[in-house]
């Protein structure tokens, strides 16, 4: 409403964005860094994809076909770090950056220099790291876990690099997470309480948090195998005194909370869409900002649950197994309330909904098995195996990177002011639907079976349902093709949008036009129109 | 709780005949130890348990999918809260946590409710094999994956099918780990070099083999046969060709198999005392190379440049015999040790280095790699 | 712009902001004594303790446990090392002698550590030393045996079930 006029009236003074190619460069703008977010994360899902094309296609059968072990177990080890650090993270830190300025009502990010800084070192994070192919040794081949002693005193030269790349991924999630909680805490509207924040800001939040405290654990973990690799140390070797479980210990405290982060983001998500396009209120906003709160605290004291067979005593096997159930109840609470938003609502089923719904439906199944591998006794048998990657991929996959897909088709109109082809939105989203589930599901079986984790060869009982994944894998890898296609030609070719064309969208965004003007919220909202837009009415 | 696990089994035994599901690559195995069958119950417990969650949660779903859209008329309603819902649906899934909890904790404890162990076997892992060792009974030896399984690992499909005749492709060794039935049998597991982990899902155990230090497991197999795993951890290059087979055996059987081990070991003690000629140690050192050796450095010897020295022409096999045997036994840099094997078996496959390969180096006899030790 | 109307953001509030992964980091290195202690404190990792004296124990004549010895010795460490015996049959509470016998066959001064752990994790805590030759840098004269010895007790506060416990030494080559 006032965007538009407040930036024509200080057209002089912002000079508007720059022409060519360094206005990406020297941008401080939270919608521009949002969206060179967004596009990085994109590139990085596809290299991290052809990985992945990589590994299915050599699993395609038994035998060793394609790649040598090493070359494999090099594949595997950089399609993780790719996809986790390269493609989920940044995809909501562009998300974060389009959304929580315009959802609080600012007019950008606390700090946006430093924003722009966050966003700039990726490229070059990005490019160290997967540089490490070309280097003598090859890249990284220990699993993105990276277990000491394989990953310090058995590990190639290239590793140096790969913790250099680190370094520099996690410090631009701690700045970014830093410039998130400033800017949700201290830049929102002045007459936005806490509790009246839409659900993505509040998960974002509690997000930061997690990231400022997980992250840095991680920089020094990977500090203490640079100088146990080049340094004299003896932090994970037994010979110096030092301890190979003690590294397991220190990564998983950040290992846990880290795949958390990779969620929090995507429920804010859901529950923004199932109640647009169901025209209903969510159900239970305060439970959902509590139970969000609660699987973020929790989410610090169960890491151990993936080092059940290290060689635990009873007792600790006991509490972690007790503390990663109990996971559980807030995100099944966080289930019954999307379900409840659903119920006795008037749904249409745009292709947004559809990302959103099958959402609820196979992240709740990743649940599932993730909760049978918290039970201790029965993780024995599953550990290390393919129960393992189906648990994870679900939840990944059908569960975050479903949630950015959501995300995009959703706000696509707000960003570039233009509606992608609906029809086609909808091949796609059933073409990947179909897809994933044939690549993922009868991993479980595999896993079940007997098949273990980070093998380029298996024995032939495991062929069938290996081949089934793989076709799955290659029409999946497929289909962001025709993603790629979609929004391409909705950003060139796409009908104009309304300022509001989800007519139930609840959101101070959705007061913006679309697209949104380069600086918007000059001035804050007032507290109607913050009503007005609340998920609680 | 057992009685409930039981019960748990019982109606998957029903409903879907287990013993085939497993066959056919769809379940967990149920295994051959009592640990082995609690587990499986506590998993098709937990198993149907989200079953019966998702029937009710999904279930909800769908039907409002169905019966609550905009072009069957649905109107929206209006509630968006309750606090007496939301202690409802925390409340309850607690109580079922609790009750899932129960017979798992107990599980756990039973896993290390330690019997009084029958007997001992130290499970070494290294890269890339397992070494067994039998303190008491005096026997030692490593397990490496079997030659035929190595032979077509890129070969055909009907050459993988055709592996030792039962469809062991990747699962079989050269040496197998033989144990008495009805024994209970306790298992110390550590690593010479990264993690690896030893894994028999028939006996439901699963440890990891750290380097330095030692964790036990604890098996009580009951059935007679044959029982075959993988190593659980990655552990570098050949992580998936390191299996782990079994061989539970009547306790007569066992007792032969210990006392031809035991003779085993003295054949190989006398036989390196002997001289042999260089044909014979050049034969058996083929076997070896190609079960210890080929895996790096290649089964023509050829190595991977700058990462696996090759054979041919090295200034190793061609030079001083005192150097060759130092690397072998005592290992260097990223080549591991192998003085596990014997002296004749270390004869032998350094003499094959030496002069296969277009090499021209010297026959080492047995009585060198004492003296060498 | 109307920044009268938004709210400053304080320096207290950044100070307070940064620490937290600034405290994160050394937190991080933190976790290493902390791991030291915890399992020093609770026996986990199979870590074993020690005892200064001779100290007297209420002892169960009727309880037995068996303790195996093994020794490994890591790649690269050219003296061969194991146990005088293979087992004991002991009574949790008393004190018994045993050792381990080092045979460098090589022609040099080697140098090496000695580590110890103790299966099952639980009975690691009670594993308590009086004398033994790990964490200390032993130098092996060429062609030299050695009888290295070990004095240790298992306190009776060890569980009853455990009834078999294992010591294992693995020796490390040091440079010098």
């Amino acid at each position: 409403m006032s965007s538009t006029t407040t930036a024509a009236a200080h057209d002089d003074h912002h000079h508007g964005p720059e022409k060519g190619l360094l206005r990406w460069i020297k941008t401080t703008n939270h919608k521009d860094i949002g969206t060179l977010y967004l596009w990085f994360s994109f590139v990085m899902l596809l290299v991290g994809g052809a990985l992945a094309m990589g590994i299915r296609a050599e699993l395609l059968q038994p035998g060793l076909q394609l790649f040598e072990p090493q070359f494999f177990n090099q594949l595997t080890t950089m399609h993780g770090l790719i996809m986790v650090f390269g493609a989920i993270m940044p995809a909501f830190v562009g998300l974060a950056n389009w959304l929580i300025p315009m959802m609080v009502g600012a007019p950008d990010m606390a700090l946006p220099r430093m924003n722009n800084w966050s966003f700039w070192i990726l490229p070059f994070a990005g490019a160290i790291l997967i540089s490490t192919f070309f280097m003598e040794g090859g890249a990284p081949a220990f699993g993105w876990t990276f277990y000491a002693p394989l990953s310090t005193t058995f590990a190639p030269d290239s590793t140096d690099f790969f913790i250099f790349a680190v370094h520099l991924l996690g410090f631009s999630s701690i700045m970014g997470s830093i410039n998130i909680i400033a800017t949700v805490l201290n830049m929102k509207a002045p007459e936005m309480r806490l509790m009246d924040m839409p659900l993505f800001v509040w998960t974002w939040l509690i997000t930061s948090f997690l990231l400022i405290g997980a992250m840095p654990v991680l920089a020094g973990a990977v500090t203490m195998m640079l100088t146990d690799r080049n340094f004299g140390t003896a932090f994970f070797d037994a010979t110096g005194g030092g301890d190979p479980v003690m590294f397991q210990h220190i990564f998983w405290f950040f290992g846990h909370p880290e795949v958390y982060i990779m969620i929090l983001p995507a429920f804010g998500i859901i529950s923004h869409i199932i109640p647009t396009f169901a025209r209903k209120p969510l159900f239970g906003y305060s439970s959902m900002v509590y139970a969000t709160a609660s699987i973020a605290f929790l989410s610090y004291i169960v890491w151990a649950h993936h080092m059940f067979l290290t060689g635990m005593p009873v007792a600790g096997e006991l509490y972690f197994m007790y503390a990663t159930m109990l996971i559980a109840v807030p995100t099944g609470v966080k289930v019954f309330n999307w379900v409840a938003t659903m119920w006795k609502g008037s749904m249409t089923f745009e292709t947004p909904m559809l990302w959103a719904l099958s959402f609820v439906f196979l992240f709740t199944i990743g649940g599932f098995s993730g909760l049978m591998l918290g039970i201790a006794p029965a993780d024995i048998q599953y550990h290390d195996t393919y129960f393992v990657v189906a648990h994870f991929h679900y939840v990944l996959v059908t569960g975050a990177l479903w949630g950015i897909i959501a995300a995009v088709f959703y706000w696509l109109p707000k960003w570039t002011g233009k509606m992608y082809n609906e029809t086609l939105g909808k091949v796609h989203f059933w073409w990947s639907l179909i897809s994933v589930n044939v690549l993922f599901f009868p991993q479980h079986f595999l896993g079940l079976a007997g098949m273990p984790r980070r093998i380029p060869d298996y024995a032939l009982q495991f062929a069938d349902f290996n081949y089934i994944s793989s076709i799955g894998a290659f029409s999946f890898g497929l289909s962001f093709l025709l993603f790629t296609y979609i929004v391409v030609d909705c950003i060139r070719n796409g009908k104009p949008a309304d300022a509001r064309p989800w007519p139930s969208a609840k959101g101070l965004e959705w007061t913006l036009s679309s697209p949104a003007a380069y600086h918007s919220f000059g001035e804050p909202p007032t507290r109607a129109e913050i009503l007005a837009e609340s998920q609680h009415s | 709780m057992k009685l409930l696990l039981t019960l748990a089994g019982a109606i998957t035994a029903l409903l879907s005949s287990k013993s085939v599901l497993a066959e056919y690559g769809l379940n967990m195995t149920q295994g051959i130890t009592d640990i082995s069958k609690d587990i499986y119950g506590l998993h098709m417990m937990v198993f149907w348990v989200c079953v019966a969650i998702g029937v009710v949660v999904f279930g909800a779903m769908f039907y409002s999918i169905i019966a609550h859209r905009k072009s069957k008329g649905a109107k929206a309603a209006h509630f968006h809260e309750s606090t007496a819902v939301e202690f409802l649906w925390t409340g309850v899934p607690i109580l079922i946590l609790i009750a899932m909890a129960i017979p798992a904790s107990k599980t756990l404890i039973d896993i290390e409710v330690l019997d009084k162990a029958d007997m001992t076997v130290k499970v070494t892992g290294m890269q890339w094999k397992w070494q067994y060792d039998y303190p008491e009974e005096g026997i030692s030896f490593v397990s490496n994956l079997s030659q035929s399984s190595r032979d077509v690992v890129d070969g055909t499909p009907e050459e993988r099918e055709a592996v030792d005749n039962d469809d062991t492709y990747l699962l079989s060794v050269d040496k197998r780990l033989v144990v008495p039935v009805d024994t209970t049998i306790r298992f110390l597991i550590t690593s010479s070099d990264v993690i690896h982990n030893w894994w028999v899902p028939a006996f439901a155990v699963k440890q990891d083999a750290n380097p330095g230090f030692i964790n036990d497991a604890w098996a009580k197999p009951s059935e007679i046969g044959t029982y075959r795993g993988q190593c659980a951890e990655l552990c570098g290059k050949d992580h998936g060709f390191m299996p782990i087979v079994v061989d539970v055996v009547s306790k007569a059987d066992y007792a032969e198999w210990v006392e031809s081990m035991q003779a085993e070991k003295v054949a190989e003690a006398a036989s390196a005392t002997m001289v042999w000629t260089e044909d014979d140690l050049v034969a058996k050192g083929e076997t070896i190379y190609n079960a210890n050796c080929s895996g790096c450095h290649q089964k023509d010897g050829s190595g991977m440049p700058g990462v696996f020295p090759a054979m041919i022409g090295s200034s190793v096999t061609n030079g001083p015999a005192a150097d060759h045997l130092n690397i072998v036994i005592n290992g260097k840099g990223g080549m591991p040790a192998f003085k596990m094997l014997s002296d004749s078996e270390l004869a032998s496959v350094i003499t094959y280095e030496r002069r296969s390969f277009g090499n021209n180096g010297s026959v080492v006899q047995p009585s060198d790699v004492t003296s060498a030790r | 712009m109307a920044e009268m109307e938004r709210k400053k953001i304080t320096k207290g509030f950044w100070i307070k902001l940064v620490s937290v992964p600034i405290l994160m980091f050394f937190f991080a290195y933190a976790m290493v004594p902390i791991y030291e202690v915890l399992c020093d404190i609770t026996g986990f990792n199979g870590k074993t303790g020690t005892v200064e004296t001779e100290q007297l124990y209420e002892v169960n004549e009727e309880r037995i446990v068996s303790v195996s010895f093994f020794a490994s010795t890591s790649p690269g460490f050219p003296v061969q090392f194991a146990p005088k015996v293979n087992s004991m049959e002991v009574v949790p509470g008393k004190f018994y002698t045993t050792s381990y016998i080092a045979k460098n066959t090589t022609d040099e001064m080697i140098y090496g550590q000695a580590i110890p752990s103790v299966a099952p994790t639980d009975a690691a805590l009670y594993f308590k030393k009086l004398e033994c030759f790990c964490f200390v840098k032993q130098g092996f004269k060429p062609n030299e045996e050695v009888e290295m010895e070990l004095r240790f007790v298992i306190e009776p506060e060890m569980e009853e079930r455990i009834k078999d416990v294992s010591l294992s030494y693995n020796f490390y080559k040091l440079d010098s």
